[in-house]
């Protein structure tokens, strides 16, 4: 157990973005259990679309106000003018940090046992600059950036996780033998911060043969740290090999504010098909819940849900399309709820 | 033409560098095996030198470019670039010299040798020129670096062109452009645009966009959702090694470097295995699919396919395997099987 400060069991508000697609059903399926465990939050909820050219004021003034924020996918328009909300609320908010738990959870059969990674990102710079023009036409160029700053920052946070998780090794992912400079500079970032974790063991590994790796070896890995293009990749397939994008949890965060949502494919709005059946996996966003509870220091909470959750995904009775099942959202929320003790 | 053109009757001169390393011993496995098929090849070997020929800046010689130049065809063992300064990458070398701009890899589930995913049939088409591997770099300030990524509309037709010229010729259905469009909206935004134009040839084929994070998950979820996939450069050295990795490793999986006017310099994607080189023990699979591919390109589909199914039933009977699947048959044990097989 642990003493709480007094006032310590206040309950504490949290800036909810239903989003797109299924993201209200998922979000939905958290606002309902969290009611049901009578856990210490209440929400400010707020309408927000991808299809908006910009995250409202208010919205900004209410995460920044409350701290953290429960979300579901802002859908992401593929071409066209628009940046991704998505992009927006982590550049605005500075959460440079992205971070996905990829594992096996117990009784859900998955092609690879003994899976658990955790993908630390770089969130804020790299591929995702947004500096591209055309040169002539028919010649375009997109600007790569990776700062010192950026890439220690990334690496402080990934090694004090491990450190604070009691995770032993710290692998990071880059492309040096081809860009030279940049990823030669997260690497040289990320030597600096390792001298100063000898508890934690270091190692490095190239993209394209860490994917190969990833769906023929898993177990290797531990905690990753990316710059930002290869950590979607690297999350999204540790995702796949542990049991999809509907079950893995995971959030962003920077030094004042964090937002939780479905771990990888976190702009995922899933399909139509999914909306109108009401059938999408609420467990990536339970569990990210969970991980928000325990941010937000209500460790008894967020172990509650997670048994809970996990009880549900063990027992398989009741599981959506994406695990073999038939279940509906509604259904697994109902089951977890019944779990609660 | 992206293809050669090829009389059946005529025999055809193709380049072979067996390479170095376990290199040697895995082309006369190829070559005893085109023998034993009657493939109207004949053979131009050409090894890699031992000093630097100032045409090339390389080990590779001016007369063995020209050979494949010549030929417009060939197959490559791995090579060691040697350790020092003053020459280029004998793979930059080529892949330069030759203009070899895709690079294609067939992944394919070998039946009987087991692995997570026995449902793998699928090709990678990776763009070889541009993008991220560039080359341009720079420091803008202390701690600031930048790297540009270039896509071009003439790479990027060239690359979507073979992509559908390549499943037309091999009867496949459907054609992935794999990108991040959503987030680098300009560069491979023009990836796309380029891909849709060349699709619009194509009403037989069935044309799908999908965006490179959710084709990862996809891939190891199920990689049967996808035929043949395009990409730029990046993205297609992460994700054919992904898709190597679920066939089991680099050691089965062929591949094919093309260039223009239907130039193409097969090669298997591994490297030389130093440790076992000279003690007969190399599985030769890779270099002979690569073979295979090489046939199918210049449209001997008979050779090839009684080749590649006498690999498959010999993989899959299980009787002479090589110790990196798991046997105890020498490189000579195996070629024979195979040679039994055909
Ligand atoms: N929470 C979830 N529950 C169930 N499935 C999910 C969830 N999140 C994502 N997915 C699935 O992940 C896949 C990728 O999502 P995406 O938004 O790209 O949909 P899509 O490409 O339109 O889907 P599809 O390929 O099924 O047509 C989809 O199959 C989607 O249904
Ligand atoms: N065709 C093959 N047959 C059997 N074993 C192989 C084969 N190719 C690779 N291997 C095994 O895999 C290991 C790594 O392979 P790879 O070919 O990349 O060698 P390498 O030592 O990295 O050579 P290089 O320096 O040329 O890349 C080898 O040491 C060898 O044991
Ligand atoms: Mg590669
Ligand atoms: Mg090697």
């Amino acid at each position: 157990t642990y003493m709480p400060r007094p006032g310590d069991g206040a309950p504490r508000a949290v800036t909810l973005l239903p989003g797109d697609g299924i993201g209200p059903l998922v979000t939905g399926a958290a606002v309902q259990v969290m009611k049901a465990m009578h856990a210490p939050v209440y929400f400010e909820e707020y309408e927000v679309s991808g299809k908006m050219d910009k995250v409202p004021l208010e919205v900004m003034d209410s995460i920044r106000r409350n701290k953290v924020c429960l979300k579901g996918g802002l859908a992401t328009p593929v071409g066209g003018g628009v940046s991704s909300l998505n992009v927006q609320l982590r550049k605005e908010l500075d959460l440079f940090a992205s971070l996905v738990h990829c594992f096996n959870l117990p009784g859900l059969k998955t092609r690879h046992d003994n899976v658990n990674i955790v993908v630390i990102r770089e969130n804020t710079e790299g591929e995702y600059s947004g500096l591209e023009h055309e040169v002539v036409p028919g010649v375009v160029e997109s600007l790569k950036v990776i700062t010192k700053f950026c890439s220690e920052r990334i690496a402080k946070y990934a090694f004090e996780y491990a450190y604070l998780n009691n995770r032993k090794t710290v692998t990071a992912v880059h492309k040096a033998n081809i860009m030279k400079l940049a990823d030669g500079l997260f690497l040289e970032s990320c030597r600096e911060v390792a001298k100063n974790y000898p508890g934690i063991k270091y190692n490095e590994v190239i993209v394209d043969n860490c994917c190969m790796q990833l769906v023929s070896k898993p177990q290797q890995f531990d905690v990753m740290v990316t710059p930002n293009l290869y950590g979607t990749l690297v999350a999204n397939t540790a995702a796949g090999i542990a049991g999809g994008t509907g079950v893995m949890p995971g959030g962003n965060v920077g030094a004042d504010h964090a937002i939780f949502e479905q771990g990888a494919s976190a702009g995922n709005v899933g399909n139509e098909r999914l909306v109108a059946g009401k059938t999408a996996n609420p467990t990536a966003l339970l569990l990210s819940s969970a991980m928000m509870l325990r941010h937000l220091q209500f460790p008894s909470f967020a172990d509650r849900l997670e048994q809970a959750v996990m009880s549900v995904i063990a027992e398989g009775t009741y599981r959506t399309k994406d695990l073999g099942g038939t279940s509906s959202t509604q259904d697994v929320v109902d089951a977890v709820i019944d779990k609660l003790n | 033409s992206i293809s050669s053109e090829s009389d059946e009757e005529k025999t055809i001169t193709a380049t072979l560098f067996p390479g170095d390393g376990i290199g040697p011993e895995i082309a006369v496995s190829v070559k005893q095996i085109f023998e034993a098929v009657k493939a109207p090849i004949e053979w131009d070997e050409h090894y890699v030198g031992t000093k630097v020929d100032p045409r090339t800046g390389s080990f590779l010689t001016w007369e063995s470019m020209e050979s494949v130049r010549r030929n417009g065809i060939g197959l490559k063992g791995p090579m060691t670039t040697p350790i020092g300064k003053g020459f280029k990458s004998l793979n930059l070398t080529l892949r330069k010299e030759l203009g070899l701009y895709a690079n294609v890899r067939p992944c394919l589930s070998i039946p009987g040798y087991k692995t997570r995913y026995d449902n793998v049939d699928l090709v990678t088409i990776r763009e070889n020129t541009e993008g991220e591997y560039s080359g341009l770099e720079h420091q803008v300030v202390r701690g600031v670096v930048e790297s540009i990524k270039i896509i071009t509309r003439q790479a990027s037709l060239r690359v979507a062109r073979y992509a559908f010229h390549y499943a037309q010729l091999h009867g496949r259905k459907r054609v992935s452009a794999i990108h991040k469009a959503n987030i680098m909206k300009k560069t491979d935004g023009l990836f796309l645009e380029c891909c849709r134009e060349v699709a619009a040839e194509y009403p037989d084929i069935v044309y799908e966009e999908v965006i490179i994070d959710n084709c990862c998950m996809m891939l190891v979820k199920n990689p049967a959702l996808f035929d043949v996939l395009v990409m730029p450069n990046l993205y297609g050295d992460i994700v054919s090694d992904l898709c190597a990795g679920l066939i089991g490793g680099l050691g089965l999986t062929p591949s094919g470097n093309i260039g223009d006017n239907g130039l193409a310099l097969m090669e298997a994607v591994h490297g030389t295995a130093p440790d076992i080189a000279g003690k007969n023990m190399a599985n030769p699979t890779a270099l002979l699919l690569s073979s295979v591919m090489m046939l199918h390109h210049l449209k001997l589909s008979d050779h090839a396919d009684r080749i590649h199914n006498a690999v498959l039933t010999t993989i899959s009977e299980g009787k002479y395997l090589t110790s990196d699947l798991g046997g105890k048959s020498t490189t000579s044990d195996y070629t024979k099987a195979l040679i039994d097989h055909l």
